[in-house]
């Protein structure tokens, strides 16, 4: 049996070479299966993909050309009980989150005590004064929170980002577990994996319960930028899977701060929105004039009461990059419970000790814009040459202030088809967290890999590719 | 339901249904072109047709010119500019899918998909398929669309709308063949009742499937005023004016509120004429008249329809409707 040597964690594989036991059943699977057999799979698995239209949109490149995200024929596998300890970690997170945007929306207890330094909070271009003192139904900010997480060793995990404004990738996790199944029946046969299938029917239960108080039967939609938004096809498919309709800003209008929709048989008002446009788009009267997609007048009839928005206005101060290191501390503050999930240890570039030291060290590190997304414009130290850090260093230097630094992680490892057969490829993992009422979740996510050897960048936008996720039921 | 989502739905109708019209008027014209005619000028005759028939004679003049066969054929299948084009109706029955498919089937979905896929891969491939085999190839994917839309979706306003964009498309279309084949087939009296006639008479008729219906209902040599009376006023032909008006009449009555008085009355006033109306007297009014009018008024009903149900402007309705709230 060959040893594995490797720096990180693999999920499959122990350090002996022998197969972890949540594996094993896969692996006596494996073993009867060639990787030829299973590269059929894969381009089985791209043709129901592409005739299912599940494609998204790159953006900056010339046509707007549709591509597919990758699909992994390998299923990644948590056991039933690690599982359990994430979730409740993921729920704790979420909940103190919640507080914590209530909070500063409120009375701003947490900057009083001095556990954040209130400038953290209200200067931040994020924080929307608009929401000050509105009260939200359920005390609920973020109703959809998708958190990224990766793994280190057997049973420790570290968050890596909070999405508190419109999280995506939900309709791929619902995918790739129908292409599973279709694929590999028999594997859900010998595998007792929990089902994921449900999660739309949460969604909208979750939406159901956030309407504005007093409205029994809510008319609850799903606000999309358009069909050339790169996640269009989820937004259709949500839509869809919820049997509400999918519109666009200008289905809707506002009349007597209340919102309505253009229907064949005249104005229907509309209670709840699932809206996948930021805040800056949405409504042009109050945040950026220049939008197409928004309607006006819908923050009159939100702070009015009229009419719920998921996520809120204004969850963007608790996501972004320099509040994160602060989510520890909200635990405690409103919870007064001990985290579950560690944190990455971050240094924060505006702090002159923490510069310092990150300037000494950029090639070990991984250097982040504090408010950018998808695994654009950062810097993965290991893997950069000297000239891409010297530029980086540049841009660090003219706004310190804007980055954040953390250490490079020995992301976990799932085996994963690749071309010289099945191979370990480095993985994070998203869980979508949903808060109405209560909060739930469907036991699994959106196993995101990075596909090129070693690479830790796992960003569909920069090549990475999708897994299923199992919960093993046990 | 929303306003935008029935226009897309009735556009993506119409789109296929167009599509599938071009591949027929296409069709024929490839097949006419086989017979030995003795008229002046044939090929550019022949090949002005199609392009006559879709209204798009003058985008094609500035690009090629004359009408040839092989220029005219890429203008109406593959070329991208060329809106009227099959690809473009494809396209764009797509685009009007894609939007609104949260409101369609998967398998609806899947099968305009997969036909934008097919036709993207057609175009760019030279292939050793004849032009028939692609004719067939739409007409197939239309029939299977229809196919797969009644088998699966919800018997709602989403497939009356569907239903609408369907059968005013292919009323507006089979007028126009018929208005255009008038014309070119009858240049000189002294032909009437020629073997020339035959073969293009029945031409027509297969363009629009009908073919065997002719045979079947009146058992008799092809004569214009019977072609006349089977595409115009027999309910039981699926392309007739008539049939169509039938299926227009019955999608509108399914649809309710907003302002659809005027299309309502319209649909129903059209299909009176085509119900009560006789073969004689639609030749004695003349046929080209006659397909003018008709088209004119299926101009208007398509222009009350987008009024009542597909236009976003509610705001005069809505301050009625919040005085009686």
């Amino acid at each position: 049996m060959k040893k594995n040597t490797s720096p990180f964690y693999n999920e499959m594989t122990a350090p002996d070479g022998n197969i972890r036991p949540i594996y094993q059943r896969y692996d006596d699977w494996l073993r009867h299966h060639d990787s030829a057999a299973l590269e059929r799979k894969g381009r089985e698995a791209e043709l129901l993909f592409r005739r299912l239209g599940i494609t998204f949109a790159v953006y900056g490149e010339a046509d707007g050309a549709e591509r597919l995200i990758p699909f992994d024929v390998v299923p990644r596998i948590f056991g039933g009980e690690e599982w359990r300890r994430l979730e409740t970690g993921i729920k704790q997170r979420v909940r103190a989150l919640n507080a914590f945007l209530h909070d500063i929306y409120h009375d701003q207890e947490i900057l009083k005590s001095g556990v954040i330094e209130p400038e953290q909070v209200l200067g931040n271009a994020m924080y929307r004064p608009e929401m000050q003192g509105i009260d939200l139904p359920n005390q609920v900010y973020a109703h959809i929170a998708g958190i990224d997480i990766v793994r280190v060793a057997e049973n420790d995990f570290y968050v890596l980002e909070d999405n508190l404004r419109t999280p995506s990738g939900v309709s791929y996790m619902l995918e790739n577990r129908k292409t599973m199944m279709r694929l590999f029946p028999e594997l859900f046969a010998q595998h007792q994996v929990a089902p994921v299938e449900h999660y739309p029917l949460m969604l909208l239960d979750t939406l159901r319960e956030s309407a504005p108080p007093g409205v029994e039967h809510p008319v609850i939609v799903v606000l999309t930028p358009g069909a050339y938004n790169s996640a269009y096809f989820e937004h259709a498919f949500i839509a869809s899977q919820m049997g509400v309709e999918l519109v666009e800003g200008q289905d809707l209008f506002v009349q007597n701060q209340r919102v309505y929709m253009h229907t064949t048989e005249g104005p229907q008002q509309v209670h709840v929105i699932y809206r996948r446009v930021d805040d800056d788009f949405i409504d042009p009267e109050v945040f950026r004039a220049d939008s197409m997609l928004g309607v006006p007048g819908l923050i009159s009839a939100y702070r009015a009461g009229h009419v719920s928005l998921a996520n809120g206005v204004g969850t963007g101060v608790a996501d972004d990059k320099s509040t994160y290191l602060f989510v520890p501390d909200m635990i405690r503050f409103y919870l007064g419970e001990t985290p579950i999930l560690s944190n990455v240890p971050t240094y924060r570039l505006g702090l002159k000790d923490d510069l310092a030291y990150v300037l000494e060290h950029l090639d070990e590190l991984v250097v982040k814009e504090v408010q950018g997304s998808g695994g654009y414009g950062m810097l993965v130290g290991p893997a950069s040459t000297s000239s891409e850090i010297a530029a980086y260093r540049a841009r660090i230097l003219d706004d310190p202030h804007n980055f954040i630094a953390q250490p490079t992680l020995a992301l976990s490892a799932c085996p994963t088809l690749v071309e010289a057969g099945i191979a370990p490829r480095h993985v994070d993992l998203r869980p979508f967290v949903l808060s109405g009422k209560e909060i739930r979740m469907v036991p699994g996510g959106l196993t995101r890999v990075a596909l090129k050897e070693s690479s830790l960048v796992v960003n569909s936008s920069q090549g990475g590719g999708t897994k299923d996720t199992w919960v093993l039921e046990d | 339901m929303l306003s935008r989502t029935a226009e897309n739905l009735y556009w993506m109708a119409r789109h296929i249904e167009r599509a599938e019209n071009t591949a027929r008027i296409l069709d024929v014209a490839h097949r006419s072109a086989l017979l030995p005619l003795d008229i002046e000028g044939t090929e550019a005759y022949l090949w002005y047709a199609p392009l006559n028939i879709t209204g798009c004679a003058e985008a094609y003049e500035s690009r090629y010119g004359l009408a040839r066969n092989d220029a005219v054929t890429h203008f109406m299948t593959f070329d991208a500019e060329n809106p009227c084009s099959i690809y473009s109706c494809l396209k764009a029955a797509r685009e009007n899918a894609r939007a609104v498919r949260g409101a369609i089937t998967q398998e609806m979905w899947e099968v305009i998909n997969a036909t934008w896929l097919e036709v993207t891969r057609r175009s760019q491939a030279v292939t050793e398929d004849g032009n028939a085999d692609f004719f067939d190839w739409v007409k197939d994917r239309s029939h299977l669309f229809r196919g797969v839309t009644l088998g699966t979706i919800l018997k709602d306003i989403t497939l009356s709308f569907i239903r609408l964009g369907t059968f005013l498309e292919r009323a507006d279309n089979t007028a126009r063949i018929l208005d255009v084949k008038y014309h070119i087939l009858l240049p000189r009296v002294t032909d009437v009742g020629g073997a020339a006639d035959y073969y293009q008479w029945g031409s027509l008729l297969k363009s629009v499937s009908a073919f065997e219906a002719y045979r079947k209902i009146y058992r008799d040599v092809i004569t214009p005023s019977k072609v006349a009376e089977l595409l115009i006023l027999r309910d039981d032909m699926p392309r007739s004016l008539h049939a169509c008006l039938n299926e227009v009449e019955a999608a509108l009555s399914q649809i309710n509120g907003g302002s659809g008085h005027e299309a309502r009355r319209l649909a129903g006033e059209l299909h009176a004429t085509l119900h009560f109306g006789r073969i004689e007297d639609v030749l004695m009014q003349g046929l080209h008249e006659y397909l003018t009018d008709f088209l004119d008024t299926t101009a208007q009903l398509g222009r009350e329809i987008g009024q009542a149900y597909l236009s976003r402007n509610h705001l005069g309705r809505f301050s009625s409707m919040s005085k009686v709230a």
